[in-house]
């Protein structure tokens, strides 16, 4: 199950797997979507299948989280959401009902992102071969700007951005599994974030270096593949890292780190830093971005960390995990 | 006619920057000998030539008789053909070749030195870095080997004539002692206000002025800046626990002499061994039962009947406790969980309001050893200042060179080869940043200092801690995954040199288990290839994984659950005291995700401190079962009854006791007794049916609850009870600062198998 926690074993399974045998230029970098040339044009084209449980949770469900999730994938590669394909493998008897309140939160989604669900398929599976529903998308989006975005192009002296609180939608997630006995109100953070991304490479178009939705793993795995890829150190300042307090608290009533909580709307952003507070002030002026915050900077030194000072004037090692954490100390 | 001989002597251990090369001289020239001496990258090197009863007897004095400091580990002597009579000189070292010369530690300020440094016709009186051969900086000022001046960070100081004189004459104390120096030509001690302003007057004296005003004070010692304050006086100690955020964690004390030492602590009775361990030459802080009425602040040891006392160990140290008059505390000078800062330009960021420094650099930051007193013998808690880096001599060789990369909190790493494993001082959390880079740059500093290049690196088994992390990055060795008790059996064997198999006793806080469970108590058949899991203490789940280490009242809702099942426990005080967060906690067991599920002793003994009110929050490890282990009443000697139902020991049943006597209203003081008396028997019990099963006669005690000596006593007493031996540590500590000397040891003991 670690291997699906988007850490380290994540990684590991892709490149042992899928790498090696899809090897291909298109497919290595493993940005969250694909490049391509089509005719004159170029467009972006990724995939994604959603698995999660409960299939409704404050917030959202497992619709317009597959719209979102796809919509922000292709805009976080720099590219115009535009088309999307849906597909649905349904357990026998799955109440219609919510197959149809499912759609219509898919349907509404896509509305307000301003993309078409054009093509489809949906399989039954036996009763006990599936969970209820899942959902797999892929979405297709036109770049048209000169697109500079790279996983591999943040530099020293670059800001580290967050579009917004971290951990809303995973909290939201462990919160309607309805286990914690504890009530809080957390709603996710589903949303779609291409408008955000187009008002900010809009204004400055190559200033932004890097652009991530904080999905599994949350922004600390994000930050690793970060410095890992572009050779730097990110350093990250914990007083400056919006988290709202439910989120604070469920996380440590089960003793994990706000950090590594999905998000499945916001976006960390790496931009030059001179840029920074454009950039913080253009995603705050849009909805999706009304609490974006600078959290930290890129630095040089040592290549492929993530820190994070403290309260206290320490720095802490913020790695990316390898599977489930456990307790690390005697 | 007399016949004369020639003989090449090459002697290993610890031999470099103690007095060696000077004895040696001193011994030659008494019998009449000729010849050379010098160091070299593998020790000191020595061609002497004359009658043959006088080589001899030179050869003897090396093996039996060598300097105070030095540790000969071997001696090879070879003949070879006489070159005619000459002198007998000290010569150059040569630098090239191995390099598998010893660093030795660091010492404390000899007699002779301290005589010096209080006598007013001396030219070193009152000089803060006074030294000679037998005392002074050591692995701290090495920055290469061989050892000497100009592989020192006393390389920027030319010796003045006089120096010079005493450093070229053999028959005098600081002969070829490398760090030598005085007022003249050597380092200078500065007293200036965080603001860098110089204050004027005699620097000790005005330092001393200011400790007694209740300033907080930056001294810079051996291994590292300290913060000092007046250990009398509350206000003084209570900023500069605000200033350091530090919790609850105690102070070390510094007390001008042991007849000051008497006067804090109880050091009656047979305290030999209390004496040696703080008058010896590596002065470490000595945990030690404190005295009614000790005249020193309560915020110095909050919650703790035990002080840590540590006498002078620099000429610094002797000058301001003498000016001073009194005892003050001696605080590792760091950010919270930050490692000591040893480079100025780290210094400037402690929170003191004046800086006592000197123009010495140090080299290795490098923290107080610490002990605590086991039946008048000494048991290392932390391995730092005065042990590190001095090499553990083991009765086996290391197929191959090996490095051990340790645990995580408490972190340290071992690099064995040949005969030998050097394990490297306390570094501290892994997780923070600058300890990180203190290992790794470690690692690197060691392998040039001891000519060590691993082949097999070590690693926990816990996939996430970040030595783990580390030792798989490293390119080109063979990786090898330890389990983490394991690990501590081996360390205790390694500790004594021997090879097991044993009963092995691992009574630890969190371990990876090769389950993919938390261990931490554990019963293992063990020898130090290898081992199985024998017994092990009822696994509860802990509630917020990490949260419940530093939260021990939720291990008291998982063992109460565990215990008697979803019950109201409102009429505890655990219970009241938690009220608000315990409903979502008790959820969490009875619905889950209940957490990681754990065997670990030192979450039992949490419940138990969270139950009895005397401690429902940690803010430093182990806190919780040190303040149990203080409450409890030394006068009641029976405890709970516990089953051992085959393998597993029903802690539980401790659980139902403990409840139970509250429930009656009995005193905390006596539940914490039987409490410890009836885990220790249980654990005994355990223990001896393993070895009646297995016919082992041995058992090895390690794991960081055995910090906890009330508990330890009584393991050892009941183990011997049934014939048992018992194995101890006695050079690296039970907890997880020995697991890379036990990693190593593993290591060596798989290559053997496999040759
Ligand atoms: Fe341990
Ligand atoms: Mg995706
Ligand atoms: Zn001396
Ligand atoms: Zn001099």
């Amino acid at each position: 199950l670690a291997h699906g926690s988007g850490g380290k074993a994540t990684r590991n399974l892709i490149d042992a797997i899928f790498l090696e045998a899809f090897r291909n230029p298109l497919l290595a970098p493993l940005e969250d979507g694909a490049t391509l040339a089509l005719g004159s044009s170029r467009a972006v084209f990724t995939t994604d299948a959603f698995v999660v449980s409960p299939l409704f949770f404050p917030g959202g469900d497992i619709g317009d989280l597959a719209v979102n999730g796809t919509v922000n994938d292709l805009a976080v590669c720099g590219a115009r959401p535009l088309y999307l394909s849906a597909g649905f493998i349904l357990e026998e008897g799955f109440p219609i009902g919510d197959l149809r309140r499912i759609v219509a939160s898919m349907a509404a989604a896509a509305e307000m992102a301003g993309v078409s669900i054009v093509t489809g398929d949906t399989k039954v599976v036996q009763r006990g071969k599936a969970d209820g529903c899942y959902v797999t998308t892929a979405g297709v989006g036109v770049v048209d700007r000169p697109a500079t975005l790279s996983i591999s192009a943040a530099q020293p002296g670059d800001a580290v951005i967050v579009s917004g609180p971290i951990g809303e939608h995973g909290v939201a997630i462990m919160l309607a599994r309805g286990e914690l006995g504890i009530e809080a109100d957390t709603l996710s953070d589903t949303a779609p974030l291409n408008g955000l991304v187009a008002d900010l490479l809009d204004t400055l178009p190559t200033q932004v270096r890097t652009l991530r939705d904080a999905t599994r793993g949350g922004v600390a795995t994000v930050l690793n593949e970060v410095a890992t890829a572009s050779g730097v150190t990110v350093v990250m300042d914990e007083e400056s890292v919006p988290v709202r307090p439910e989120v604070t608290g469920v996380c440590e009533l089960l003793g994990i780190d706000p950090l590594y909580v999905a998000c499945e709307g916001r976006l960390v952003a790496v931009v030059d830093g001179e840029h920074a507070e454009r950039a913080v002030d253009i995603m705050r002026s849009h909805p999706a971005g009304a609490e974006a915050a600078i959290i930290g900077w890129v630095g040089e030194d040592p290549p492929g960390l993530v820190l994070l000072r403290t309260a206290f004037g320490g720095t802490r090692i913020v790695d990316m995990l390898v599977g489930d954490p456990l307790p690390r100390i005697c | 006619m007399d016949r004369i001989v020639r003989s090449r002597i090459r002697v290993e251990g610890i031999v470099q920057g103690v007095g060696f090369r000077p004895f040696v001289h001193g011994v030659a020239i008494r019998h009449g000998l000729s010849g050379t001496v010098a160091n070299d990258g593998s020790g000191v090197f020595i061609e002497v030539e004359g009658p043959p009863e006088a080589v001899t007897a030179l050869i003897e004095a090396v093996r039996r008789n060598p300097p105070e400091l030095a540790v000969v580990d071997r001696v090879s002597v070879e003949p070879v053909s006489p070159t005619g009579a000459g002198d007998f000189r000290i010569v150059q070292s040569v630098t090239c070749g191995s390099r598998r010369a010893q660093v030795s530690p660091d010492a404390a300020t000899c007699d002779d030195c301290l005589a010096e440094l209080f006598d007013p016709a001396d030219r070193r009186y009152r000089y803060p870095f006074v030294n000679c051969t037998n005392c002074g900086p050591r692995f701290t000022i090495i920055t290469s080997v061989p050892y000497d001046r100009a592989a020192t960070t006393m390389r920027a100081f030319a010796m003045c004539t006089a120096c010079e004189a005493e450093y070229r004459d053999p028959g005098d104390r600081r002969f070829h002692a490398q760090p030598v120096c005085c007022p003249g030509c050597g380092p200078k001690l500065t007293l200036h206000t965080s603001d860098g302003t110089v204050l004027a007057g005699d620097p000790v004296a005005e330092a001393a002025a200011l400790l007694g005003s209740g300033s907080v004070l930056a001294v810079k010692g051996l291994g590292g800046h300290h913060l000092a304050v007046d250990a009398a006086d509350e206000k003084a100690v209570a900023a500069l626990r605000a200033r350091k955020h530090r919790g609850d964690k105690a102070f070390a004390v510094m007390a001008p002499d042991l007849a000051a030492v008497r006067e804090l602590c109880e050091l009656d009775g047979a305290a030999s061994g209390v004496v040696a361990a703080l008058t010896g030459p590596r002065r470490p802080i000595v945990l030690l039962p404190r005295r009614p009425g000790c005249p020193i602040a309560a915020s110095v040891a909050p919650g703790n009947r035990d002080l840590g006392v540590l006498l002078p160990y620099t000429p610094l140290h002797h000058l301001l406790a003498r000016e001073l008059g009194r005892p003050y505390v001696l605080t590792s000078g760091n950010l919270s969980g930050e490692p000591i800062a040893h480079r100025d330009e780290d210094a400037r960021r402690l929170a003191a309001d004046a800086f006592l420094t000197h123009d010495r650099p140090i080299h290795t930051g490098l923290d107080d050893s610490v002990v605590r007193i086991f039946r008048d013998t000494e048991v290392p808690v932390r391995r730092a200042r005065g042990h590190a880096p001095a090499p553990i001599a083991l009765p086996w060789a290391f197929p191959r060179p090996v490095l051990a990369c340790g645990a995580q909190l408490k972190s340290t790493f071992c690099l064995a080869k040949g005969s030998h494993a050097v394990v490297s001082q306390h570094l501290g959390d892994l997780e923070n940043y600058a300890t990180m880079q203190a290992f790794a740059g470690g690692v690197v500093h060691f392998r040039r200092l001891f000519g060590i290049e691993p082949e097999v690196v070590v690693h926990d088994l816990h996939p996430e801690y970040l030595s783990t992390k580390y030792a798989l990055t490293l390119d080109g060795l063979q990786p090898l995954g330890v389990q983490h008790h394991h690990a501590h059996i081996a360390s205790c064997l390694a500790d004594n040199g021997e090879s097991g198999p044993v009963v092995g006793i691992a009574l630890d806080g969190t371990g990876y288990g090769t389950d993919g469970t938390i261990w931490g108590g554990e019963l293992l058949v063990a020898d130090l290839a290898g081992f199985e899991r024998a017994g092990y203490l009822e696994p509860v789940p802990m509630p917020g994984g990490v949260t419940a280490i530093r939260q021990p009242w939720r291990m008291a809702a998982a063992f109460l659950h565990r215990a008697f099942g979803p019950g109201s426990f409102d009429d505890l005080g655990v219970v009241r005291r938690n009220q608000d967060r315990w409903p979502a906690v008790a959820a969490l067991l009875v619905n889950g995700p209940a957490g990681p599920v754990t065997s670990s002793a030192g979450r039992l003994f949490d419940a138990v401190a969270a139950l009895l009110g005397v401690r429902d929050t940690v803010t430093y490890d182990g806190q919780a079962a040190v303040e149990l282990e203080q409450r409890a009443d030394p006068g009641v000697r029976g405890g709970y009854p516990v089953t051992v139902a085959g393998t597993v020991v029903r802690t539980t049943e401790l659980i139902r006791a403990v409840v139970g006597d509250l429930r009656r209203g009995e005193a905390p003081e006596a539940i914490a007794a039987r409490f410890h008396h009836g885990l220790a028997a249980a654990v005994v019990t355990a223990a001896a049916r393993v070895a009646a099963a297995t016919g082992l006669e041995v058992a090895a005690l390690s794991g960081g609850v055995f910090c906890n000596t009330l508990l330890l006593g009584a393991v050892v007493d009941g183990l011997r009870r049934h014939g048992l031996r018992v194995l101890l540590h006695r050079r690296v500590p039970c907890n997880d600062g020995g697991i890379s000397l036990g990693q190593a040891a593993v290591a060596g003991a798989r290559d053997r198998a496999s040759a």
